[in-house]
């Protein structure tokens, strides 16, 4: 029995790849940066986005990426040198599902005679439905999850340094601002695009749980964002399977127990090496 | 005299939001010298830093920096900030800090392996050795820089602004948060630096004590006026009673170093110092990094 013999799971796994990838790296500097409340507003951005769509009867999936990479964009532009404050994100991020909420009575009154696909639609862009999605659109998840990955580490290291170092950085002639921006816009679409495979609730699981494992098990930042990316892409794998042997499970809770599953590791084993090291620790190898 | 200078100010003057902070500084700094500004919070010291990096241009006056209008010679100028430690859960080994410093404005990511195959790769891991060598970090530089004292941070952080070997080294505070024999040892290592490697170090202290016996040269501002020179002239009882305008005292210590002592905002009392951070609206901002 193999898992590559149904179609819509070779499908998921190409679709969810991509999208692991891109979720993976630009995790890393979301957790880094202190960014994660960013990403989990964004990712319920996708929800407005995607039902703002459906009211006005256009793609998802424009709606989705529009409004995603738009909320990225005005995140920039209300906070200090492209980053903004908590508080900024937060009344953003409210006024914004409120916004989606409104879209959805929209909706769901105009479709009243088709309700059920309209309810359909609605709960997968909350809980993602990478089993559902044609070929074609899951090439396009792995083009932009590719595009996604390779635009973020063009900037990485430059990226790290504004994060780790802003006014040096600045001094340096990095433009940080620019990196900001560029880093947010990234973040929006890859929220745009994941929100569609794991769902707008339980995207924030994927930008942050690899990172933070990636984050625990090791201290070089670049073995780090390559540890992210592929523990982004285990937890996909590893869940699509577990999802695709346990029949009538769902696959978002698979991908999220897998995730969670191998962050617990990681904490498990970092305590343990911390107590290791404890007595009287000096350098390690480079 | 501005030939070998590595930076001069000219009557130069400074406004921020329309309020002029400071005017009519005049300063030479050549290779080798050490240089302290000093001044009560709040006066612009830090403003004169940014001046000198070229993120705020000056209002009045000519600034020169290694030859060149100021941010035109970046590469060659190491900055340490104002204020700051590293958040403590911050997994990033000090080493990979300090590289930043050497390549971090560079696209791209390091490739992995690299280290076998290329020698400017290897040259790179080199130097980045040699400086954490130089500055006493060797010890911690591969824990995680959240895990490092505040003292050790800021041995990395000067060797990230030394990596480049840079000619001139602009340092904001950098004794600022540490006990008095970590001011000690820091003010020693980069008056080392200064001497060693013949760079030109401009540093901003609001304690004038732990650099006083190494300093070539002083600006003191005060709001509304400002005096430099050599260390010996402005750092006296009638100078800083002057500037201050209150009864400042200048003393020699047993072992023949100077103190200073006295005034309201008189840079040795540290308690004054606490006091101040609190009172003061405070340009920078000191949090903590991420
Ligand atoms: N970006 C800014 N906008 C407006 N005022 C500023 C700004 N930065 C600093 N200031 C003001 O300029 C003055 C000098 O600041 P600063 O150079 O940081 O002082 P110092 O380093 O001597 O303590 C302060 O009064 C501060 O409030
Ligand atoms: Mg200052």
């Amino acid at each position: 029995m193999s898992v590559f013999h149904d179609s819509y799971m070779t499908t998921a796994l190409v679709a969810g790849t991509g999208i692991a990838l891109a979720c993976g790296l630009v995790g890393y500097f979301l957790v880094l940066r202190a960014q994660v409340f960013t990403g989990d507003a964004l990712s319920h951005v996708a929800f407005t986005g995607a039902l703002a769509a459906l009211a006005f009867g256009i793609d998802l999936r424009v709606g989705l990426f529009a409004a995603c990479v738009l909320i990225a964009v005005l995140f920039g532009a209300l906070g200090r040198r492209g980053r903004a404050d908590d508080v900024v994100i937060g009344n953003v991020f409210a006024w914004v599902l409120g916004l989606g909420v409104f879209f959805m009575t929209l909706y769901t009154t105009n479709q009243s005679g088709s309700s059920n696909s309209s309810g359909n639609q609605t709960v997968n862009v909350l809980f993602g439905s990478i089993l559902g999605i044609s070929s074609g659109q899951a090439v396009t998840a792995l083009v932009i999850g590719i595009a996604v990955s390779l635009v973020l580490l063009l900037i990485a290291r430059p990226l790290l340094f504004a994060t780790l170092d802003e006014a040096v950085a600045a001094a340096r002639g990095v433009p940080v601002r620019l990196l900001g921006y560029t880093f947010l816009v990234l973040i929006g679409i890859t929220a745009g695009e994941a929100s569609q495979a794991v769902g707008s609730m339980l995207l924030l699981g994927l930008l942050a749980a690899p990172a933070g494992t990636a984050l625990l098990v090791t201290d070089r930042p670049f073995v780090g964002l390559a540890v992210s990316a592929v523990l982004g892409v285990f937890d996909v794998w590893v869940g699509l399977t577990l999802s695709y042997f346990v029949p009538d499970t769902p696959t978002s809770f698979w991908i999220m127990a897998v995730a969670a599953a191998t962050y617990a590791c990681a904490v498990a084993y970092s305590r343990m090496a911390r107590r290791r090291r404890r007595p009287g620790v000096t350098a390690a190898a480079s | 005299m501005i030939d070998d200078a590595v930076l001069s100010l000219r009557d130069a003057a400074v406004s921020v939001g329309g309020r002029l902070l400071w005017s009519g500084v005049d300063l030479s700094v050549r290779p080798g010298e050490f240089v302290a500004v000093l001044g009560p919070n709040g006066v612009g010291k830090s403003t004169m830093i940014k001046v000198l990096l070229g993120t705020l241009p000056a209002a009045a006056g000519s600034v020169t920096v290694l030859g060149e209008r100021p941010g035109a010679a970046g590469e060659q100028i190491g900055y340490l900030p104002q204020r700051r430690n590293f958040d403590g859960s911050l997994r990033i080994r000090g080493v990979d800090v300090v590289r930043l410093g050497l390549d971090g404005d560079r696209w791209g990511v390091p490739l992995p392996f690299a280290r076998r195959f290329s020698s400017g790769r290897r040259i790179a891991d080199e130097r980045v050795r040699e400086v954490i060598d130089l500055v006493g970090a060797s010890a911690y530089a591969h824990r995680p820089i959240g895990e490092c004292s505040g003292g050790e941070q800021q041995r990395l952080l000067i060797a990230q602004a030394l990596v480049r070997r840079p000619r001139l080294l602009l340092l904001d505070e950098p004794l600022d948060s540490l006990d008095l024999p970590n001011q000690a040892g820091i003010a020693a290592l980069i008056h080392r630096i200064c001497v060693q490697e013949q760079v030109a170090v401009v540093m901003v202290a609001h304690d004038v004590n732990p650099i006083l016996s190494y300093l070539n040269r002083v600006v003191y501002i005060v709001s509304g006026g400002a005096a430099s020179g050599p260390a010996s002239e402005v750092i006296t009882t009638e100078t800083l009673t002057r500037l201050y305008g209150t009864p400042v005292e200048v003393l020699r210590a047993a072992d023949g170093r100077l103190v200073v002592v006295g005034g309201p905002e008189a840079p040795a009392l540290h308690s004054d110092r606490h006091a101040d951070h609190h009172s003061h609206e405070h340009g920078d901002r000191h949090e903590a990094l991420r």
